[in-house]
């Protein structure tokens, strides 16, 4: 039993920033706009984020200090995005060029910075927001070990992002809005939407929660930050494209990559996986070649939003 | 006609090309202003090294250059070959990475080859893996209708795990955690460019890449098969309307496109410059400078072999720079701000282009105007 509550624990830190990355996503794709950035975007959160971390450790700790780094987190993804925004939505920029140039940045700009200012790429922190045991809640039998202990205050962050997020594209005016230009943006126009407008706020939302899935990524898995979020970005897309664009299924992709994920990461622990004599390298694929097997039976009918990676030209309508 | 076709003809390669400079000049004051904020007192100096390049240390420091471009010619031409036919090869890293294994291996265990051949048989087994590796997205994407551009992501992944495992397993030195090195015959020939640029670890490799370019460049614009690619990539229905097999086109266009990926893995680890495969998990750098390579050429392979030849230039410069305490990550900053510009750019360069058609256009009514004139 205990096996499995660490494979759950572990899973949490693993599927938490991916659910919060790919949910933002979906508010960019489901505007019109593709996202590819989003690991620069990562990137970016996470570097201003974990720096804020390294230099306020000694005078601010604990929860106070982690969500005062995942707002700025978001803020620095949001305005970070805005170059991407401005690229594809005012320039009709090839929305694809503009990600890469996004991605290309953002790990270089780290590794510049860090460099300049503490002499390694590297910025290590100290991990003070772990929580062994929720009070009260940690001691409910099975939900309790499962989701209450071992944990970290951003994976209750996460799902509530994540919750919020699914109402509002579903049940909102602007999610209403937001959806029909990604379908069809010559008919939301028609009516009286601002296109452009709500595919901007599409593409800061997802910059937003890229950058603060960047910083919840780094903090439960590592304890320094090196330019780097392993993909995660991509992998976020993968679960949009696996959850064909919809919140619910966007969960469950998101949760059967942290599965993998685990898997790949942390099998020496799962006495089962430990004993079989695969090398490590093959353990770490898991998740990518996962990724592709789901891949070829989700892609013959994706579900993809009509009018994406298309910038809308109002004399076309 | 026949003139005013060609001053057209004209325009464009200009528009591109003056599109392309805008794009490396916005870029490049992008940088100037990092070196300015993070150091005032040097940025000057530093700047000026960046631009200088290749050129500050003579002959050596152009060697440098061809020998840093090489590379990146080749992961850029792959890239730039998949633009063309309407696919995002993302992948070239993970394609490099594997035929830069094929090479190295085939370096250090085959060395019962002939020597005149070794190197040779090294730079075809790069050239098939690389094709192995790139089919995966390809046939992902025919088939299964999968966005090559996240298969070709994983694909990265993957291969870079598996090539780990494989010098782990085959080639390994875990005193320095790398490849052994490959043996002498499988080292490419310097053919006297090591006599020329004295100090820099040139070869033929440099050759090799110009000949891919002008093969590229062949295949693209003089053959039925490269109009196909083309047409594939600028309409998938039509061409399928019009009778081309947009399938095997989409596959044979990754397979090419990996191939050339793998071949420039082979010409930078049998360079004999001290470059071995190291057990890291870094995907290979080379991959992703090939897509800035072919945004800034426009993935046109001649103008992807200038833009190869500017990036070693200010590559080389981002070297030099450290001298006066920079990092060198300036450069990829850079590099990411010219292709966000020439992200931009392409709208300015419809633009003039939309201008010069008007223009033409209003051109020829006059003339067509002034013939009806005569008549009556």
């Amino acid at each position: 039993m205990s096996v499995l509550y660490f494979i759950i624990q572990q899973t949490m830190y693993f599927a938490i920033p991916l659910l919060i990355v790919a949910i933002g996503a979906m508010y960019s794709e489901r505007s019109g706009v593709i996202n590819i950035a989003l690991e620069g975007i990562m990137v970016m959160g996470a570097f201003v984020g974990i720096f804020f971390i390294n230099i306020f450790q000694d005078s601010i700790s604990g929860q106070l200090l982690l969500i005062l780094a995942v707002l700025i987190a978001g803020a620095v993804g949001g305005i970070f995005s805005l170059l991407h925004a401005f690229a594809s939505i005012n320039m009709k920029a090839d929305q694809t060029i503009s990600g890469t140039a996004l991605n290309m940045f953002a790990p270089a700009f780290a590794i510049y910075v860090a460099r300049m200012i503490q002499g390694s790429q590297q910025i290590p922190f100290t991990d003070t927001f772990y929580i062994a045991k929720v009070p009260v809640l940690g001691s409910i039998p099975v939900i309790g070990p499962m989701l209450f202990q071992n944990c970290y205050i951003t994976t209750f962050i996460g799902i509530g992002i994540f919750l919020v997020a699914a109402f509002a594209i579903k049940k909102t005016r602007f999610g209403l809005r937001l959806r029909a230009c990604g379908e069809h943006p010559g008919a939301a126009d028609s009516v009286g939407v601002n296109v452009a407008g709500i595919r901007y706020a599409g593409v800061i939302i997802s910059g937003v929660l890229a950058g603060i899935g960047g910083l919840v990524f780094v903090v439960p898995t590592s304890t320094n930050f090196n330019a780097t979020v392993a993909g995660y970005g991509f992998l976020a897309i993968a679960v949009l494209i696996f959850g064909q664009w919809r919140s619910g299924k966007i969960l469950m992709a998101a949760f059967f990559f942290g599965i993998m994920k685990t898997l790949a990461s942390a099998y020496s622990a799962i006495p089962v996986l430990k004993s079989l004599p695969i090398p490590n390298e093959i353990y770490k694929t898991i998740p990518y070649i996962a990724t592709l097997i789901v891949l070829i039976f989700s892609s013959k009918n994706s579900q993809a939003p009509r009018a994406e990676g298309i910038p809308y030209d109002k004399g076309s309508r | 006609m026949n003139s005013k076709r060609k001053s057209i003809f004209k325009g464009e390669g200009f528009v591109n090309f003056s599109s392309s400079i805008l794009a490396i000049i916005c870029g490049l004051l992008f940088g100037f202003i990092i070196l300015l904020v993070s150091n005032p007192s040097q940025a000057v100096n530093g700047f000026l090294m960046i631009l200088k390049g290749g050129f500050t240390d003579g002959m050596k420091g152009v060697g440098d250059v061809l020998y840093y471009a090489t590379p990146i010619i080749m992961t850029g031409l792959s890239v730039g070959f998949a633009f063309k036919t309407g696919l995002f090869n993302i992948g070239a890293s993970g394609q490099f990475t594997a035929g830069a294994f094929a090479a190295v291996y085939v370096g250090i265990k085959w060395t019962f080859l002939p020597a005149s051949i070794h190197w040779l048989v090294a730079l075809l087994a790069a050239i098939l893996v690389g094709a192995l590796v790139g089919s995966v997205p390809g046939i992902l994407k025919a088939f299964f209708n999968v966005n090559e551009v996240i298969s070709a992501i994983m694909m990265n992944y993957i291969g870079m795990y598996i090539v780990n495992l494989l010098v782990r397993n085959y080639i390994y030195d875990p005193l320095k955690n790398q490849s052994v090195a490959v043996a002498q015959s499988a080292i490419l020939p310097k053919a006297g460019l090591d006599k020329i640029f004295a100090g820099a670890s040139l070869n033929i490799g440099i050759f090799i890449a110009v000949l891919c370019v002008i093969l590229i460049y062949v295949i693209l614009n003089k053959t039925t098969f490269g109009y196909e690619l083309k047409a594939c990539g600028l309409n998938p229905h039509a061409s399928k309307y019009a009778g081309i097999n947009e399938k095997r086109n989409v596959v044979l266009s990754m397979v090419i496109s990996g191939a050339l990926a793998g071949l420039g893995g082979a010409l930078l680890y049998l360079a004999g410059s001290g470059k071995y495969l190291q057990v890291l998990d870094i995907i290979a750098p080379e991959g992703f400078s090939g897509i800035s390579v072919a945004l800034l050429g426009l993935s046109n392979p001649i103008g992807i072999l200038f833009s190869g030849l500017f990036i070693g230039h200010i590559t080389v410069g981002g070297y030099n720079m450290q001298l006066f305490d920079f990092v060198s990550e300036a450069i990829d900053i850079i590099i990411a701000a010219i292709v966000y510009c020439g992200a931009l750019s392409l709208l300015f360069k419809t633009m003039i282009h939309k201008i010069q058609m008007k223009r033409a256009k209003k051109a020829e009514a006059k003339a067509v105007g002034t013939d009806k004139g005569k008549e009556a």
